[in-house]
């Protein structure tokens, strides 16, 4: 079975049930949108995805080999776009990248095309402290092309963009999945319109007193 | 071929990680400054307290030039995932192809190159504000070379340890500072030896700080790198 898929999710934090019975599979050139309320559990099934977390059930799999069985490699064929920036301040926004290319076995090749695709190439030798708050989100997405991998996993990546901004994410997804890679994300917006399909995430009845610990 | 691909495969990025720390480090005003400023303060300001005498000094210095050499690693070992943490950096350093051991070893080098390393520089100093005869110099450094390491090994396992953790710093102390007193007590005994003349009673203590390296080499990475993949779960 090609593609990425996980069955029978079940999702615990800190005693707390987040979610039960999740199914999810994506095969290359598709995208799945994680939706639902605030606090259902997107962000947590993505981590699970990337393998930060693990299911209390069920299983996750890449070509049909579960994920937990090489760590590393599923974080080699993944790249993960979470709420936090993961930039250093005191960096230019070349330096940044280039760190995060080099330290995943690339080549700075990458570096400048990928800042000039996100449109910030002006802001490659200006420190991340003097970068708006979009701007830094362009420049941590930019690892998606300087960092090249056919897992997207991001959790809602265009919090911050302009209108361009959004524009140009959805482009750059459509490429990757023309080129067969896989983009999940968790996010409020309509993104790509008929080429995703959606996943809805519903809240866990009587989960806020549900004691499983 | 197949080695080399691998060990380019984890040199590059090591050196990489490597690289941005010691940087990073430079760039930000120069946190290693303020430890070895604070070793050489903390250690000046006990002559105060004890009188000048000379003897009084040569007995008490390499007592406590390793108990401030000790704080000032610890003082500066709680920050060493603490600014990965935050800023989100410490998770896509867990999803590179590089395994999280060698990602920690890295981390710790860079760490001792920018605190260990400028204590060994300041501290002939001190051995002269001390009094230390000139024969305990050379053993001095050299406990301290095999020493501080140690201290930045064990030190990045409490540091992983208390990431998330509210009082992260105290905590941190309570780990580890008992894990420090081995490594204390014989950098300590390697300066006596070398005061009371013989050369071949320091012998025996500076193999075993060379044995306590070696096993936190061993050991150290392993657990820090199990202590960060449960902070990010």
């Amino acid at each position: 079975m090609s593609g990425f898929e996980g069955r029978d999710l079940t999702c615990i934090r800190g005693g707390r049930l987040v979610f039960e019975g999740v199914n999810f599979a994506a095969s290359p050139g598709q995208a799945l949108l994680l939706r639902g309320p605030n606090g259902v559990g997107k962000s947590s099934l993505l981590r699970l995805m990337v393998g930060f977390l693990v299911p209390a059930a069920g299983t996750i799999n890449w070509d049909g080999t579960p994920i937990s069985s090489d760590r590393d490699a599923h974080g080699a064929r993944s790249v993960y776009i979470g709420h936090l920036d993961a930039l250093k301040l005191s960096l230019t926004g070349a330096q940044n990248l280039s760190f995060w290319a080099r330290i995943n076995g690339h080549g700075k090749d990458h570096v400048l095309a990928a800042l000039e695709r996100f449109g910030i190439l002006h802001l490659a030798d200006i420190p991340a402290q003097l970068m708006s708050a979009g701007q830094r989100k362009r420049l941590n997405l930019a690892r998606l092309i300087a960092v090249p991998s056919p897992l997207w996993l991001m959790d809602e990546p265009v919090t911050s963009l302009d209108a361009e901004g959004s524009e140009l994410i959805e482009d750059i997804m459509a490429v990757h999945l023309d080129a067969g890679g896989i983009v999940i994300a968790a996010t409020h917006q309509d993104l790509l319109g008929n080429r995703a399909t959606e996943l809805r995430l519903t809240p866990v009845i009587g989960s806020e007193y549900g004691d499983l610990a | 071929m197949t080695n080399q691909t691998t060990r380019n495969g984890t040199f590059a990025p090591m050196l990489a990680l490597l690289g941005r720390d010691l940087r990073l480090s430079l760039a930000s005003g120069g946190d290693s400054a303020m430890v070895v400023v604070f070793f050489v303060l903390a250690a000046i300001l006990f002559p105060f307290g004890v009188g000048p005498e000379s003897a009084v000094l040569t007995r008490i210095g390499s007592g406590v030039i390793w108990v401030t050499a000790l704080l000032a690693v610890l003082l500066s070992v709680e920050r060493l995932f603490l600014a990965d943490y935050e800023d989100g950096s410490l998770e896509l350093l867990a999803l590179t192809p590089l395994p999280m051991e060698f990602l920690v070893l890295a981390k710790v080098a860079a760490h001792w190159l920018t605190t260990g390393l400028p204590l060994l520089v300041a501290t002939p100093i001190l051995g002269l504000l001390y009094h230390l005869p000139p024969a305990a110099f050379g053993p001095m450094i050299l406990a301290l070379m095999l020493g501080t390491p140690t201290l930045s090994l064990v030190g990045a396992i409490g540091s992983a340890l208390t990431l998330g953790s509210r009082r992260g710093g105290v905590l941190l102390s309570l780990l580890v500072l008992p894990l420090y007193v081995p490594v204390l007590i014989f950098g300590t005994a390697v300066v006596d030896a070398a005061i009371s003349g013989s050369g071949e009673t320091a012998k025996t203590p500076i193999m075993i700080l060379a044995a306590l390296l070696l096993a936190s080499l061993a050991l150290a990475p392993w657990a820090t790198a199990a202590a960060v993949r449960q902070a990010l779960e």
